[in-house]
């Protein structure tokens, strides 16, 4: 049983010289607390720069909070009347912020970044083909159903069960990852990527019935 | 010596009371409005003298060098069309082939251009830019609001829509660059308008922003609680508005014309004419059932009734468009429409009551429009501008409109940066060469959504030169693409076995180039070379007072550390620095700074020995932020 830990390591100084001041600042601040001029983004992971513990379930609505926390304060629009320099380090901070973001609110992109992180390097973009024969005999029954829906009703029936099936994925997912058992996540990836996909062919369907085209 | 305390990133601007104050500007295809806000939460539209808030974005150009913007210019369409120019936004970062043709004719003499894809004009005998053009709009704009607050303005937020891609945002700047304005941030026209709707927290959760203006279209949906504005997908057609609508009118009225009169191929004149009385019959018919018009070709008149039925038929096909693309935006946005709150509309198109209706039906609510659609736009930028000047809560968080490609082999597009991504954004590209001893490579980029570089709209291409010459596919060029705040693009390139930092020489494809740009500053500018000067030395000055107040921090915290003559030495730096500003010698002002850098190295070094022994004890240095509740 091994969770995940951050990647910090707090016994060693981490100090930068803060490029204003020319002062020790900790690598990890935003701010010099000497002078008070922004420092650069540091190449930390996404989890600890939007303040989360690193771990498969997040709460969408404190995700956001972070978020915009953290953009708040370092957005380039706090930044408009100072120098180009301070400009272009809340321009990087911001970018690694929203780079973050994307990756963690995408429930696939955020488990595919954590098996990466724990190097367990998956490519979704390879993986065209299911090789899982449990996870192709679900997909091509599913695929069968979406396929002879005739009216909008039976593609909403598919559409719930999709949903449903995609949010009880991620629940594994969680459960995975808290297990250290990254084969179960890696499966469970690709399952999610297909039921997502699943979901959207659903709604186009469900919308293209209720148009009675 | 005092030194002031600040909160993190709140070190102190120049005396915000020094600076010239910064207005909001909607630069529109049909008019232009400017605002200006106190305190971030409200905004005041800015009449002239007659009391009139929307300038028309009409030039004229006289033949004796004189011009003339908004209802004046318009006026002179009557007598003299080929000297007045409207439309202008529409053509802003576009080639000749985007200019439109009435019944087979230009409303302009479009130039070629030897320097740049853009289109030229030629005007009154001048061959102008659009870019040119809108300085001109822009510069009757500030002397407004110079007039109305009697005060100079040299910063503005100006809007642009949503859908422009990143020619039109550049040409925009440009715009504001000759006409003497500093441009603080380019803001989406819809993002502009949530913003005046929602800082007074009436509208929270998701909403939509429905913009048909006269000549772009716009859709965004944003997220909107508590000061944060988050936009959650965006799209549009730079390309569709109300000036299509008076295209398909007039097209109509001339084709009724044929039919009475004797026919002939337009002059530029005559077409502007035909639109101009287009419009006006497309606004009436949103108070009326129906009208007579007049057509006068050359000296063939003919009189030709319209009414609401007919126009609505004649403007379906663009409506539907709207639609539509309201319909792939909801589903980029991955929302259903019954969670989107409410609609609000923007812009004098929506004022048809066709256009209202097929909203209203799509997002199945009344739509909203409290604040007057022409002016909603200047409000957001003016609200924005005082925040970005005075500091704010609000936050802007606005996304690409548009995917990012590159031409890879056989002309098809790879994407760099999808649509909808979260601006600032930057993504990295690895490149490799295919030639032996290779050392430089052009890379074309584009953006669209199509997968055929002809099919999408090309940016720029680049050249990276300075590649160490090795075998074919051992170089490592990593080429990064970033989009900032105001949805410009820049790109740098590193060769990342040598870590060789690349040269990128910019080819714009419908931009003005460097070499044009300044050509056309120094024409612009006969007092500019004095404004630019004046801005280069503030620059330093902010500069310069920034390190030293930041010396000056460090001495509060860190000044056990030195020796009473070094302290002396760093003091006497610090007063150069002090005197240095006072004065208008900038490279007195670059020459204290640097002293002061040096003078400080010393004490730098012991700063960050006393750090890295404190931090090995265990000690904090500093604090770092985690939650926010
Ligand atoms: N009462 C009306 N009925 C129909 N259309 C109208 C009415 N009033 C204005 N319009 C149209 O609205 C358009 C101008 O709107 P607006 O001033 O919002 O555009 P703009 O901001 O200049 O353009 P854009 O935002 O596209 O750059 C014109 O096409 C005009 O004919
Ligand atoms: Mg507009
Ligand atoms: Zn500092």
């Amino acid at each position: 049983m091994a969770s995940l830990s951050t990647s910090e390591n707090r016994s060693t100084p981490s100090l930068n010289p803060c490029w204003s001041c020319k002062g020790p600042v900790d690598k990890r601040a935003l701010f010099c607390s000497v002078c008070g001029a922004v420092q650069g983004p540091n190449d930390t992971d996404h989890f600890t720069r939007l303040g989360l513990p690193m771990d498969y379930h997040v709460p969408p609505d404190h995700l956001d909070r972070q978020y915009f926390g953290f953009q708040r304060r370092m957005h380039p629009d706090r930044f408009a009347a100072k120098s180009p320099k301070e400009k272009a380090l809340s321009q990087a901070q911001a970018t690694a912020l929203n780079d973050a973001y994307e990756t963690l609110t995408d429930p696939v992109k955020r488990a595919v970044y954590l098996l990466n992180h724990v190097g367990h390097v998956i490519d979704l973009h390879g993986a065209s083909t299911i090789t899982d024969p449990v996870l192709l005999m679900e997909q091509l029954e599913m695929r069968e159903v979406l396929a002879e829906a005739e009216t909008p009703e039976q593609a909403a029936g598919l559409l719930s069960k999709a949903e449903h099936d995609a949010h009880q994925c991620q629940h594994d997912m969680a459960h995975a990852f808290q297990h250290g058992d990254y084969a179960e996540a890696a499966r469970l990836v690709l399952r999610l990527k297909y039921l997502q996909k699943l979901v959207e062919d659903a709604k186009s369907r469900k919308s293209r019935l209720a148009k009675g085209s | 010596m005092l030194f002031q305390i600040h909160e993190p990133g709140e070190t102190p601007l120049p005396h915000e009371s020094d600076r010239p104050v910064a207005v909001g500007i909607d630069l529109g295809t049909t008019n232009s409005v400017v605002a200006i806000s106190e305190d971030a939460l409200t905004a005041t539209v800015l009449a002239d003298s007659d009391g009139h808030k929307l300038l028309p974005s009409v030039v004229y150009y006289g033949t004796d060098g004189s011009v003339v913007v908004g209802d004046q210019a318009r006026y002179k369409i009557l007598d003299v069309p080929d000297q007045v120019v409207s439309s202008i936004k529409r053509l802003m970062g576009r080639g000749g082939e985007d200019v439109k043709s009435l019944a087979g004719a230009l409303p302009y003499t479009v130039e070629p251009s030897e320097t740049s894809g853009m289109v030229h004009l030629k005007v009154a005998g001048r061959v102008l830019s659009p870019v040119e053009i809108s300085a001109d709009i822009l510069r009757a704009i500030k002397a407004r609001a110079e007039t109305a607050l009697d005060k100079k303005v040299e910063r503005a937020v100006i809007t642009v829509p949503a859908y422009f891609d990143d020619s039109a945002r550049t040409a925009t700047r440009d715009a504001a660059r000759l006409a003497g304005i500093e441009v603080l941030r380019l803001v989406n026209e819809p993002t502009a308008a949530a913003l005046a709707y929602g800082l007074d927290n009436s509208v929270e959760g998701l909403y939509a922003v429905y913009d048909l203006g006269g000549g772009t279209f716009d859709v965004s949906i944003l997220r909107m609680e508590k000061g944060v504005f988050q936009v959650k997908a965006t799209g549009g057609d730079a390309a569709l508005g109300g000036d299509d609508i008076d295209h398909a009118v007039a097209e109509y009225f001339l084709d009724l014309h044929a039919k009475s009169c004797s026919t002939r191929a337009l002059t530029a004149g005559e077409a502007k004419q035909t639109l101009a009385m287009a419009r006006q019959a497309k606004e009436c018919l949103s108070r009326q059932a129906e009208g007579q018009w007049r057509v006068e070709v050359g000296p063939e008149t003919s009189m030709h009734k319209l009414n609401r039925a007919t126009l609505e038929k004649l403007a379906a096909p663009f409506i539907a468009r709207t639609v539509s693309i309201c319909k792939g935006v909801i589903e980029d946005a991955g929302v259903d429409v019954g969670d989107i709150r409410g609609v609000v509309l923007v812009g004098g198109a929506t004022r048809m009551p066709a256009v209202r209706k097929a909203v209203q039906d799509l997002f199945d609510k009344e739509p909203l429009s409290d604040i007057n659609p022409d002016e909603v736009v200047a409000v957001g930028a003016a609200l924005q501008a005082a925040a970005l000047t005075q500091g704010s809560d609000t936050l802007l968080l606005d996304v690409t409109p548009l995917s990012l490609g590159i031409e890879t082999v056989g002309g098809i597009v790879e994407k760099v940066i999808p649509r909808n991504q979260p601006i600032p954004v930057a993504m990295a590209q690895e490149f490799t060469t295919y030639q032996d001893g290779q050392t430089a490579m052009s890379i074309h980029v584009v953006q669209g959504e199509r997968e055929m570089v002809d099919q999408c709209r090309s940016l720029a291409r680049f050249v990276l030169q300075g590649i160490p010459p090795l075998v074919a596919g051992a170089a490592r060029i990593r080429v990064t693409f970033a989009v900032d705040a105001d949805g410009l693009l820049t790109v740098s390139a590193m060769e990342t076995t040598t870590g060789a930092e690349q040269q990128v020489a910019v080819k714009p494809s419908y931009g003005l180039d460097e070499e044009e740009m300044a050509k056309m500053l120094r024409a612009a500018l006969e007092h500019g070379r004095e404004d630019m000067a004046q801005r280069v030395l503030a620059e330093s000055v902010v500069e310069a007072k920034r390190s030293a107040l930041a010396v000056q921090a460090a001495l509060g915290v860190d000044g056990h550390l030195l020796s009473d003559q070094e302290r002396q030495g760093i003091e006497d730096a610090l007063a150069r620095v002090e005197a240095a500003v006072q004065t208008t010698d900038r490279d007195a002002v670059i020459a204290a700074a640097e002293n002061l850098e040096a003078a400080t190295k010393g004490f730098a070094e012991k700063r960050m020995d006393h750090g890295i022994r404190k931090a090995l004890a265990g000690l904090a240095v500093g604090d770092v932020e985690r939650t926010f509740e």
